[in-house]
């Protein structure tokens, strides 16, 4: 099936919600980490 | 393509547009949260204290989205005035790109998220005042001022005036003299900014039913009071070198930029136009940066960089 512009950006939607995701479980581990410290 | 022929390319199988990431991006007002995440950073910055460097890089964050989230409510509920005003016809919902009830779900997603991080990552009371912040420019200024009063901008300049508030509790987890006189220089800038806008877009506003000064009073009264606002911004901008919280380097700056307002201003009263609207609008973009890049600059200098 050919790649339309409708699904590229959909694609691009959704890499960008997956990088919020990934950015978000990263941020929570190192905020976890700097409140244990302190 | 035409930009119905662009609209029908993007669409899915069900008929609905398919935004792109850059359409809510725009929904965010990147341009507006640039000057936002600035203040909000030297409010940060010069603050007594410490704060680790990643809670303090969060709480920058935290500012931006909560504005950001901002931005979309506003673009939510202002849709139908967007779209008949040139500069803002082409935002996402009057376009068609992205529906309001996406923007509203955008808007309120963010909004929560901004305000749960900063109230986990960095202190409550810096939540508290980001989320009173978003109320504000969306419950008060957008849904309530905007449309009833010419003093829409100035009461609602309250919530662009706090993101160097929020910064400075972000570092102390309390408030002082100091960061609310951060507040009064943007709440007093607020107004001459948006009255010279509404100088060269005064057909745009009127068109779109938004009761800026320059359609109810007219342009003279409003360049009046623009003359007023920039003779009351001068010295309040040159005051946190007077109460001692700023140093020489800070007072020349403010100084300068305080006078070459005032010369917009005066230059506008006394020769009026599109033109020296125009130039004031510029400036006053210029002064904003101007006074808070000379407090950083000042505070790092003062602090040993």
């Amino acid at each position: 099936m050919p790649v339309s512009d409708m699904h590229k950006r959909r694609r691009a939607r959704n890499l960008a919600i997956a990088a919020v995701l990934f950015g978000l479980v990263a941020l929570f581990f190192f905020i976890t980490i700097i409140k244990m410290g302190s | 393509m035409s930009e119905a022929a662009i609209r029908n390319e993007y669409r899915s199988e069900d008929g609905a547009y398919e935004a792109s990431v850059g359409d809510y991006i725009a929904l965010l007002k990147p341009r507006v949260m640039s000057l936002v995440v600035f203040t909000g950073l030297v409010g940060l910055m010069v603050a007594p204290g410490a704060i680790h460097p990643l809670l303090g890089a969060i709480a920058i964050v935290c500012i931006a989205v909560g504005a950001g989230a901002s931005g979309a409510l506003n673009m939510w509920y202002d849709a139908d005035i967007d779209a008949k005003m040139a500069r803002t016809a082409k935002r996402p919902i009057p376009m068609g790109r992205i529906s309001a009830e996406n923007a509203l779900s955008f808007g309120m997603v963010l909004s929560i998220g901004s305000v749960t991080l900063m109230g986990l990552a960095v202190n409550y009371l810096a939540a508290g005042l980001l989320a009173f912040t978003i109320a504000f420019y969306v419950l008060v200024y957008t849904m309530v001022l905007k449309r009833r009063t010419p003093q829409n901008i100035v009461i609602g300049g309250a919530a662009g005036a706090l993101p160097p508030v929020i910064g400075w509790a972000a570092v102390t987890g309390s408030l002082a003299i100091e960061p609310l006189v951060l507040f009064a220089i943007i709440f007093m800038w607020t107004p001459p900014h948006f009255w010279a806008l509404g100088l060269f877009r005064e057909g745009d506003y009127a068109a779109a039913g938004v009761p800026m000064l320059p359609v109810t009073h007219g342009p003279k009264v409003t360049r009046t009071n623009i003359l007023v606002y920039s003779l009351l911004l001068a010295p309040l901008g040159v005051a946190p070198w007077l109460m001692g919280f700023a140093g020489v380097v800070y007072g020349t700056v403010s100084v300068l930029l305080g006078v070459f307002f005032v010369c917009h201003a005066v230059r506008l009263a006394v020769r009026p136009g599109d033109q020296a609207a125009k130039s004031l609008f510029g400036f006053s973009i210029l002064y904003l940066f101007g006074i808070f890049a000379a407090l950083l600059a000042d505070a790092l200098i003062r602090g040993g960089l």
